[in-house]
């Protein structure tokens, strides 16, 4: 199984991925003489960066067994409570303390998520759906619908927003917050690889009777994990507002699809069990490449939606047909007797 | 065993109510190190329960369970880890998707209260359990791609990496061939030497006397009979387990030389697969196709019932030729099948019984306007139903709330329902009890008499012997033997299948 061809290809279909975005590039560099310049890998890893933030937690789910469409409502419920906390009583605590709060705002939602789930053992995309509209309906109602502009948000905020990490001479910045992203991305790829935990997740994601059979803790573990990926989202959400300098409470609700695709095409298995950061990272720059430069390429934007669609059709395919050939029983008759 | 032994683990007296029926009546058993104790029994006898009880899965209603010296009303599942309890479940309850390495070392990470994981640490703990019980498994594959008598020792390795001092086998053998059975049975024994007690759950007699030196006999959740297993044969065996007398000799009735010949197989070959296929099978007649895993024997029937065709030859059903392409070519042709793994492909698990015995033959049912002749359905099902013999309140019980036994019986009654010529089943009475097993040869027994031609795919070779008027036996792809009536023998079939 462990062939050379195998390894390249990777555990998840990494190598694949790669292919596939390098054939995109190539595509869209033909097609477009504007296309490859520094300006356009700058804004396609801008792009990139919250959408990650949110794939991470949806990979976590997928690897323990669920599905997860609530992050976008508690990323903007998180970081929306947390900015207009600030304006309202005119305070600026600093962007440590902002985003503890916004991160144990998250953190709440998200562990109402896995009590409801763990607990009473619910499908998990229902539960999700439900308390996706549940949380928005009560940012709406309850802590407010305005706008908050760039000259309301909190300096600590905006002061972060127009922080460049690096110029490229040929136009194009890199972001300051590329930094805490990059870090969130280890740091989940630690946990998962080298962390009890983190293998729980998986051991869960491959059989959630078997884990519970060899003493790990299911309920609890699975709780923890809605609560972390709650507080992931909150940390999106809060890079989501730094990045675009306002807080708009009718934002980010809606992106799911375009995460689960990535995450899906990042090799994740929808059935649990299987997936990786680095995979995700691949999937996220796929689909943003998409996303960013169909437009580009003269294809018109409202193919957009489309073309996610299908990405993420091909991902479940691909994933289809590698489980097809992997259950495919080996033959075992040794050889052909000639006669 | 010359030896008297502690028991290290004894449960007195438990009684386990599900609902209002008993599951277990007062069960008492200890378990020796260095003993295999055999509890067996049939489907529903309550050997299930009394592994949940050990591993603490259950709580009993009254008895009491000692262990490692103290006493106790019920365990908690951690503290029968904790006490060495180990139960390797039918399934085996490993990990798909990890490693085998990380499946055996899993355990005892969580019984450490580790926070981190050291690929080092669990290679090396693998690896120690590997060479210990002198086997050999790749430890960087995944579970998933494993066969499955590897899983089954990845499963060993993970409730021996700790210290374990009893082990519960839950049917271990079900899903594994001859060879493998000898495998594990030899790691059984390995298992005694390091003082284990092992506690062999199975209904498969021959099995149970070969490596127990204690057998406990469950039957309706009563204990029936324990004693050395010196003093039991398998016929003192299946008379305790069921009840009544099983015979699993011979019974079979001469066959008309006038019947027809109803199929003509000739020279059909997949590459690969098989090679040259000759057979024929008459009205009335049981033929036995047998051989080793792998050999070809399944894949010669599903060539014959089309499910993946053969590349060459013919198949002549009653006198016509017919190109089996498809199963659909198959079912016109008048070939039923019964598949190997009936749970998954035969059956619809959450329908009712009725609705399973016709799911296949609706089409008959048509009236002229092209509904549904409710009547006639209901007719149908009502005689398969008393035909059949089906244990079930009513046709309207679900199929996965019925025992091993009943769910082959209708799979049978589907495959009846659309009366076939001919009828091909592959391996019909795995994982049924022997009471069950015995019965289900009877019924179709009863439809060879009434004319149908019956070929059984199995490695059972009791159940080949009791009922087949001919064997084939294949291997590697050809069939190097044939044997016929009274040669039809137990050793026979075992030297040839050796050969």
């Amino acid at each position: 199984m462990r062939t050379a061809l195998g390894r390249l290809r990777g555990a998840n279909n990494e190598g694949l991925l790669v292919a596939v975005i390098v054939v995109v590039v190539v595509a869209m560099a033909i097609a477009s003489p504007v296309f490859f310049t520094p300006a356009t890998f700058f804004a396609l890893v801008r792009s990139s960066m919250v959408p990650l933030v949110f794939a991470l937690g949806v990979l976590l789910i997928m690897i323990s067994g669920g599905i997860d469409v609530s992050f976008p409502a508690i990323a903007i419920f998180a970081a929306y409570t947390t900015v207009r906390w600030a304006r309202d009583g005119n305070l600026d605590p600093g962007l440590v303390v902002l985003f503890v709060i916004a991160m144990v705002v998250g953190g709440l939602l998200g562990l109402f998520n896995g009590v409801v789930i763990a607990r009473f053992r619910l499908p998990t995309l229902i539960v999700t759906l439900g308390t996706q509209t549940i949380y928005k309906g009560v940012l709406l109602t309850y802590i407010g619908s305005l706008y908050i502009s760039a000259s309301e948000l909190p300096d600590s905020i905006t002061r972060l927003s127009d922080v460049h990490l690096w110029d490229a001479p040929g136009g194009g910045f890199l972001h300051f917050m590329i930094i805490p992203v990059v870090l969130v991305a280890v740091l989940i790829a630690w946990m998962l690889r080298w962390t009890i935990f983190g293998r729980s997740i998986y051991a869960i994601g491959g059989d959630a009777e078997a884990a519970r059979r060899v003493g790990i803790r299911v309920v609890r573990t699975q709780v923890l994990l809605y609560t972390l990926v709650g507080a992931l989202a909150a940390i999106g959400g809060m890079v989501y507002v730094i990045l675009g300098k306002n807080a708009n409470p009718q934002a980010i609700v809606g992106t799911e699809l375009d995460i689960i695709a990535a995450v899906v095409l990042g090799g994740a298995s929808i059935f649990g069990g299987r997936g990786s950061v680095f995979g995700t990272v691949l999937g996220v720059i796929l689909v943003q490449l998409i996303n960013n430069n169909l437009v580009l390429v003269g294809i018109p934007s409202t193919w957009q939606r489309a073309a996610v669609g299908m990405l993420l059709l091909l991902g479940v395919t691909a994933q289809a047909l590698g489980r097809v050939r992997s259950r495919k029983r080996p033959v075992i008759v040794q050889k052909e007797v000639e006669a | 065993m010359t030896v008297v032994a502690q028991p290290v683990l004894e449960v007195h007296n438990i009684v386990k109510t599900y609902g209002g029926v008993h599951a277990l009546k007062s069960v008492s058993i200890s378990l020796i190190p260095g003993e295999v104790h055999c509890v067996a029994g049939e489907n529903g006898s309550g050997k299930s329960t009394l592994i949940k009880i050990i591993s603490g899965v259950e709580k009993p209603d009254s008895g009491s369970i000692t262990i490692g010296g103290s006493r106790r009303s019920h365990l908690t599942p951690n503290e029968a880890i904790r006490s060495g309890v180990q139960v390797i479940y039918q399934d085996f309850s490993l990990f798909p998707n990890l490693t085998a390495a990380e499946n055996i070392a899993m355990l005892s990470e969580l019984a450490d209260r580790r926070k981190l994981s050291s690929r080092k640490r669990i290679y090396a703990d693998a690896e120690r359990i590997v060479g210990e019980l002198g086997l050999k498994i790749d430890l960087g594959a995944e579970v998933e791609s494993l066969s499955v008598a590897d899983r089954q020792l990845v499963a060993i390795c993970r409730a021996l990496v700790g210290d374990a001092k009893v082990l519960v086998m839950d049917e271990p053998t079900t899903a594994l061939t001859h060879t493998e059975v000898d495998r594990l049975f030899t790691i059984v024994r390995r298992l005694q030497e390091r003082g284990v007690a092992v506690m062999f759950v199975s209904h498969k007699l021959n099995e149970v006397l070969q490596i127990a030196q204690r057998i406990t006999i469950l039957r309706n959740g009563e204990l029936v009979e324990t004693g050395p297993s010196a003093d039991y044969t398998s016929r003192s065996v299946a008379k305790a387990m069921t009840g009544r007398e099983v015979s699993e000799e011979r019974h079979v009735t001469p066959l008309d030389p006038d019947a027809p010949l109803l199929l003509d197989v000739k020279n059909l070959t997949r590459s690969g697969d098989f090679k040259s296929i000759d057979l024929s099978l008459r009205g009335g007649e049981i033929l036995g196709i047998t051989g080793l895993l792998g050999s070809g024997r399944s894949e010669i029937a599903e060539a014959i019932f089309g499910i993946r065709p053969a590349q060459s030859g013919e198949v002549i059903v009653a006198g016509q030729a017919h190109k089996i392409g498809s199963i659909r070519d198959a079912v016109r042709a008048g070939i039923g099948y019964v598949p190997e793994d009936r749970l998954t492909q035969g059956l619809f698990l959450d329908a009712s019984i009725a609705d399973n015995m016709v799911a296949s033959s609706l089409d008959s049912y048509r009236t002229k306007y092209g509904l549904l002749d409710r009547k006639r359905i209901r007719e149908s099902i009502a005689d398969l139903f008393k035909r059949l013999r089906i244990q079930a309140p009513n046709v309207a019980a679900v199929v996965h709330s019925l025992s091993g036994g009943n769910a082959q019986r209708v799979v049978l009654a589907k495959w009846l329902d659309r009366k076939p010529a001919i009828l091909v089943l592959n391996g019909p009475t795995v994982g049924v009890d022997i009471g069950s097993k015995e019965e289900i040869l009877a019924i179709l027994r009863e439809q060879a008499a009434a004319g149908i031609g019956i070929i059984i795919i199995s490695d059972d070779i009791p159940e080949l012997v009791s009922s087949c008027h001919r064997v084939l036996i294949v291997h590697e792809g050809r069939i190097t033997s044939e044997l016929v009536g009274d040669d039809i023998q137990a050793d026979n079939i075992q030297a040839r299948l050796a050969a």
